[in-house]
């Protein structure tokens, strides 16, 4: 069981990394999700490891620390209604709007990459109707989570949350045990590390932009912060995707959320008009 | 209520499955292979099957066949549930008139998933 002291310092350095909170309450949790980096890196325990990362001047353990106190709870297909959304309603507008230009999309905190691929999918199935080119943009602050991403490599248990059984067969094939997402679909989504506490200006700007069951893991200051930064990234016309019964958080200015769609409020006012 | 046919030589199995599909609100009825499941679908279709593939006496795969063929046999959903995994078992099973199929081991998540995805949420 984690001391007080020890909860306090890996609360805090989570949140000065990744602006995540964890409460009291998770912190068995937390010892849980960190046996495996102590026993990895050679220490007897979690408290062994707590000890030695304050001692240590690189700060390259409490990062370690970190990327393994980040949330990965996902599936393929999570949210099926804002899927439903994004395939008949945001991507065919957002084709009208673009004309025959390449329509940008990013997956925020995609974990380990179910919800880009369900989105390269999702386009792929579009492509049966008509013509599309889509650039998908996925991040995570977790370097390890990318990795797994990258890799297209499933286990049983996660190919059948979410997956059709007729998307498995039609986008995968069996590696071993595991199983593997087409080549295609691995080429169609570009996997890079980062930080939601950082301006994504680097990235460019995106139409469409799903941010689903993250703000969750901040605190409310952190979570305006954080959507106000995203939202930055946005194209004109674009739309950002919260997942299924998220809205905005309140005191955020200049943004108008419908059913976890948000716009921005002066393109919401002309919609609606 | 909906009837939810559990279909595998199992008692383990099918006692998992029924503590599952009740909480789902489903009314289980339970077949210890394929031939007692045709017999349970000729007495009163169920609404969904929840089907293993390797059984005594008719398989699954056999008896889905048959299912297809008889009066009202095109209603029910069927969701495979197997210790097979490979692609071919599983076109062969989608061609047969499976709906979903599901690959064991599996939890209340992966079984509630597949029903979902059925259409039998």
């Amino acid at each position: 069981m984690l001391t007080e002291p020890e909860f306090v310092l890996i609360a805090r350095e989570l949140k000065a990394r990744s602006g995540a909170v964890i409460t009291r309450d998770m912190s068995g949790a937390a010892e849980i999700k960190l046996q495996p980096l102590a026993r990895r890196e050679g220490f007897a325990g979690v408290s062994e490891m707590i000890g030695a990362a304050r001692i240590r001047p690189d700060g390259r353990l409490w990062a370690q620390i970190a990327d393994h106190l980040v949330a990965v709870e996902t599936r393929f297909f999570r949210d099926k209604d804002q899927f439903a959304k994004l395939r008949d309603t945001i991507i065919p507008e957002t084709l009208a709007r673009r004309g025959h230009e390449r329509i940008r999309i990013w997956s925020a905190a995609c974990s380990t990459g179910q919800e880009p691929y369900s989105i390269a999918m999702l386009v792929e199935g579009l492509r049966q109707e008509r013509s599309i080119a889509a650039e998908i943009i996925a991040t995570d602050i977790s370097e390890r989570l990318i990795e797994k991403a990258r890799s297209g490599l499933y286990t049983q248990f996660e190919v059948q949350r979410g997956l059709p059984i007729r998307a498995l067969i039609g986008h995968f094939e069996k590696a071993g045990d595991l199983w593997r997402i087409s080549d295609r679909l691995r080429a169609a989504v570009r996997f890079e590390p980062h930080n939601l506490m950082k301006h994504p200006g680097q990235l460019g700007q995106f139409d469409i932009i799903m941010l689903a069951h993250t703000l969750a893991h901040f605190d409310s200051e952190t979570r305006r912060d954080v959507i106000t930064r995203v939202a930055d990234a946005l194209a004109p016309g674009g739309v950002l995707l919260l997942g299924a019964g998220e809205s905005l958080p309140e005191g955020v200015n200049g943004l108008a959320c419908r059913d976890g769609v948000v716009t921005r409020a002066d393109a919401a006012r002309v919609a609606a008009a | 209520m909906r009837r939810c046919l559990v279909v595998d030589d199992s008692r383990v199995i099918r006692k998992v499955a029924r503590r599952i599909l009740e909480d789902m609100r489903f009314e289980i009825e339970e077949a210890g292979d394929g031939l007692e499941a045709l017999q349970a679908c000729r007495r009163q279709m169920p609404d969904a099957i929840l089907l293993d593939w390797t059984m005594p006496v008719m398989s699954g795969i056999d008896f889905l066949k048959q299912l297809r063929q008889e009066p009202g046999g095109d209603k029910p959903i069927v969701v495979f549930c197997t210790t097979e995994n490979d692609v071919e078992r599983i076109t062969e099973a989608l061609k047969a008139g499976a709906d979903e199929y599901m690959m064991k081991p599996f939890d209340s998540d992966i079984l509630t998933s597949k029903f979902a995805e059925a259409g039998l949420a």
